[in-house]
């Protein structure tokens, strides 16, 4: 049944919405986790999201959800801070924070939250259009 | 006097069907707000208006001609509609094309067209049964 399409691409985006949120959770709990070196220190994390261009049999690739590639991890350098007296200081006596930035990742939890419950709402209405059908007759 | 579904129905079964296709058109639009380069779609119903209307004259589209079955084809029709890509009032960086709000609104639209195709429906499946019964 076709109408079900529409709980499987609402449902696509709330999963993808999900590791959004996810990310965006592990960044700001990362957010001041100190490292020595440079390469040790947490790199944010983004997710990736793409469209799934399904229906490729009879190429008429009008619908589809959404599905997430992968998460990348943000290439911005670490913020270098000198503190010759911390415990986890280099030779040279500088720390590493995260590259996490706390204002970015509170808009993108916002966003993301937006277009979950944005999501939650088609899925709803889809759910009473189709009930609605069953009835038809009654 | 013999009852015809197809004149006592109408339009409205086909329009419910058409109705689906576009919810998950939208529906789709909304998944993917977040996506970048995703173009946001919806149904050519003018084309479809006019193209039932026989005048097509002024809305023809330039069809791309297949010579083979492994041709794509250059638009993509549902129920005779075609589906285009929606302009976008401000858009973004990204080159996402999706507004939510405006989506949000044709959703919402779109799902009331749905109901009132059905409620009319309902109505006439009632006035069948009346008819049946003769009470």
């Amino acid at each position: 049944m076709s109408a079900l399409k529409v709980f499987d691409i609402a449902g696509s985006a709330m999963n993808a919405e999900n590791v959004r949120l996810n990310t965006v959770a592990s960044n700001l709990a990362n957010a001041s986790t100190i490292s020595n070196s440079a390469d040790k220190v947490y790199k944010a994390r983004l997710p990736v999201f793409s469209a799934v261009l399904n229906n490729t049999i009879n190429k008429n690739n009008t619908t589809g959800g959404v599905e997430v590639l992968g998460v990348v991890e943000s290439q911005a350098p670490p913020v270098m801070e000198y503190q010759p007296n911390h415990p986890m200081a280099d030779a040279t006596g500088y720390i590493y924070k995260p590259n996490v930035n706390s204002i970015e990742e509170m808009a993108n939890m916002m966003s993301a939250s937006r277009s979950y419950q944005n999501n939650v709402d088609v899925m709803n209405t889809a759910k009473t259009m189709l009930l609605d059908t069953l009835k038809l007759g009654q | 006097m013999a009852i015809n579904f197809n004149s006592v129905l109408g339009i409205h079964p086909q329009a419910l069907v058409l109705r689906e296709k576009r919810g998950e058109i939208l529906a789709a639009n909304m998944a993917n707000a977040d996506t970048p380069d995703y173009k946001a779609r919806d149904l050519d119903f003018h084309s479809l208006l006019n193209n039932s209307l026989g005048n097509t004259s002024n809305n023809s589209a330039v069809v791309l001609q297949q010579t083979s079955q492994e041709h794509m084809p250059g638009q993509n029709v549902v129920l005779g509609a075609q589906v285009l890509y929606r302009n976008p009032q401000q858009s973004s960086l990204d080159g996402n094309t999706v507004e939510s709000h405006i989506e949000q609104a044709k959703f919402a639209e779109n799902a009331v067209q749905y109901e009132s195709s059905l409620s009319f429906l309902k109505g006439q499946f009632s006035n069948l049964l009346l008819a049946i019964k003769g009470q």
